[in-house]
């Protein structure tokens, strides 16, 4: 056994806590008991791993926690026949328990079932599927605990009440729920990437989207929206180096140090949408990540493709209309037809996205660019006013003081 | 598992209902027939209920009982009829509810079966 380190520890418990609960949850057949052993086994492992080390195997380690709590659990209860039915199993189990080579896709398709509400998709998922704890998701998403655990608590009732399957669902409904699956993993990147919250505490979600990212498309390698996604967290997170400055400031694309990228990661990831693109199936995500291809795969600023830019998001728009994907059209299209162009677009955006922090930061460059100093710095201020990024506010702050 | 399905009427559906010719009215209640009788095998009960105009609520809180003309709420959307299905899970509700040719909303509730009504 070897001294944990806390990483390790995250990537070990993610690496088998989802297995475990797809295996109680074929032995039980009852996904809140299954969900409620694991999330103790965890609790346990998290308690005894750091000082005692990471067992040679976590995964019969973890077994064992969660069937001693579910045979305790069950004497408590044996008054019920069935339930003595499910003791004996519980018994005889060893390990591993392996029903089908990966159960685990059922339980990400009953985690963001879209019967449950997103946020209890993305906390259940976390949960579940990645082995966080509830105090872990709390942290990441600046909730009290109580409020993540009354969520949870909630979801796996209606899991239970309501009849919410334990399945895969059927050819006919499958694109419509990948789609939700795949907005609760986007959904937990953002969190992550572009966090209000200290740098720190959020890095785990990127790990843990991208994880989830990964595992989806090993389980589903055919459907080129999930390998879209996956291909767009990767290119963002080969940028990561750069994106922030040597006091944590975040430094703009522009001005990026483009020798920090990482370009053999830039090559795989867009490797690996090439390949999706073959399917001829194009989607938000695969369109996504085409148009961060095309900046990460620029040498320099002045290199990037512009026009290409412009027609994916042209594409982008007519699959997935957003008055927020109009604005990063617009400011595409400063390169290749000009400031005062960009800047007609943008201004037609005003009664959608006048609350938007990016829309008036967006004015403001268009504006300076065109020789209206005055006026970009009342946009500034406006965006100023909307973010409560800490690392946004030091990039306008410096904007307003040194225009 | 035992569900029900409570349709509700928006108050824009039942203007497109009366503005329909008979023609119109007649292929809209067919449809809503066709539904019914595709799904024979799973429905256990239900109907089509009199308008919102015809309810009454009693009001059991407090002292004496309260009888007040109208529905529980006064909303634009009313509910208009249920049916009683026996499906497999909530996948299979959900499947049945979206096929529903009638009213533009659908409640699915499942039956509580372990517990007498309240």
């Amino acid at each position: 056994m070897t001294q944990a380190p806390h990483d390790q520890l995250a990537r070990v418990v993610r690496e088998h806590a989802g297995r475990l609960a797809a295996a109680l949850v074929h032995v039980t057949g009852d996904f809140a008991t299954a969900e409620d052993l694991v999330q103790d086994a965890v609790l346990a492992a998290l308690r005894h791993w750091p000082a005692d080390g990471i067992p040679q195997r976590p995964d019969a380690w973890l077994f064992t926690v969660a069937r001693r709590r579910g045979l305790d659990l069950l004497r408590r209860e044996s008054r019920y026949r069935s339930k003595v039915e499910q003791l004996k199993q519980l018994e005889e189990l060893q390990w591993p328990v392996q029903p089908e080579p990966d159960a685990r896709l059922r339980l990400i398709f009953t985690c963001c079932h879209p019967a449950l509400s997103q946020q209890a998709q993305i906390a259940l998922t976390l949960r579940v599927v990645c082995g966080l704890t509830t105090a872990q998701i709390a942290r990441a998403f600046l909730v009290r605990e109580s409020t993540v655990a009354q969520r949870i608590t909630r979801a796996k009732r209606k899991i239970t009440d309501a009849g919410i399957p334990y399945r895969i669902p059927d050819a006919d409904e499958l694109g419509a729920r990948l789609s939700g699956v795949l907005a609760v993993i986007y959904l937990l990147f953002n969190e992550g990437y572009l966090s209000t919250a200290e740098r720190a505490q959020s890095r785990d979600l990127v790990d843990d989207a991208e994880w989830l990212a990964t595992l989806l498309h090993r389980l589903m390698p055919a459907e080129p929206e999930v390998a879209g996604l996956l291909a767009l967290i990767r290119l963002h997170r080969a940028r990561t180096a750069a994106r922030f400055g040597p006091e944590g400031g975040l430094v703009l694309l522009q001005d990026q140090d483009r020798s920090r990228w990482d370009r053999e990661a830039i090559g795989d990831a867009t490797r690996l949408l090439t390949r999706a693109a073959k399917a001829r199936r194009p989607g938000p995500y695969q369109l996504q990540a085409a148009i961060v291809a095309c900046h990460a795969e620029a040498e320099r600023w002045e290199d990037t493709d512009w026009k290409q830019i412009v027609i994916l998001y042209d594409m982008l728009l007519h699959l997935a209309p957003s008055p927020v994907t109009r604005l990063h059209r617009a400011i595409a299209l400063r390169y290749v037809t000009g400031p005062r162009a960009a800047l007609t677009e943008v201004d037609s955006l005003a009664a959608e996205l006048d609350r938007y922090h990016l829309f008036h930061a967006t004015r403001a460059e268009l504006l300076r660019a065109l020789g209206d100093p005055d006026q970009a710095r009342d946009a500034d201020r406006r965006a100023l006013e909307l973010t409560a990024n800490p690392a946004e506010q030091a990039v306008l702050q410096e904007r307003i003081a040194w225009s | 598992m035992k569900y029900v399905l409570m349709f509700v009427e928006t108050e824009q559906f039942a203007n497109e209902l009366q503005a329909m010719g008979p023609a119109e009215r007649e292929r809209a209640f067919a449809r809503v027939h066709e539904w019914w009788e595709a799904h024979a095998g799973r429905i256990t009960g239900g109907q089509k209920l009199q308008p919102a105009e015809t309810a009454t609520t009693v009001r059991l809180e407090g002292g004496d009982p309260v009888v007040v003309d109208g529905p529980f709420v006064e909303g634009k959307e009313v509910i208009s009829g249920y049916v009683e299905i026996d499906v497999a899970d909530l996948d299979e509700a959900l499947r049945i509810a979206k096929s529903w040719p009638g009213c533009p909303v659908v409640e699915i509730r499942p039956v509580d079966v372990t517990t007498p009504v309240g």
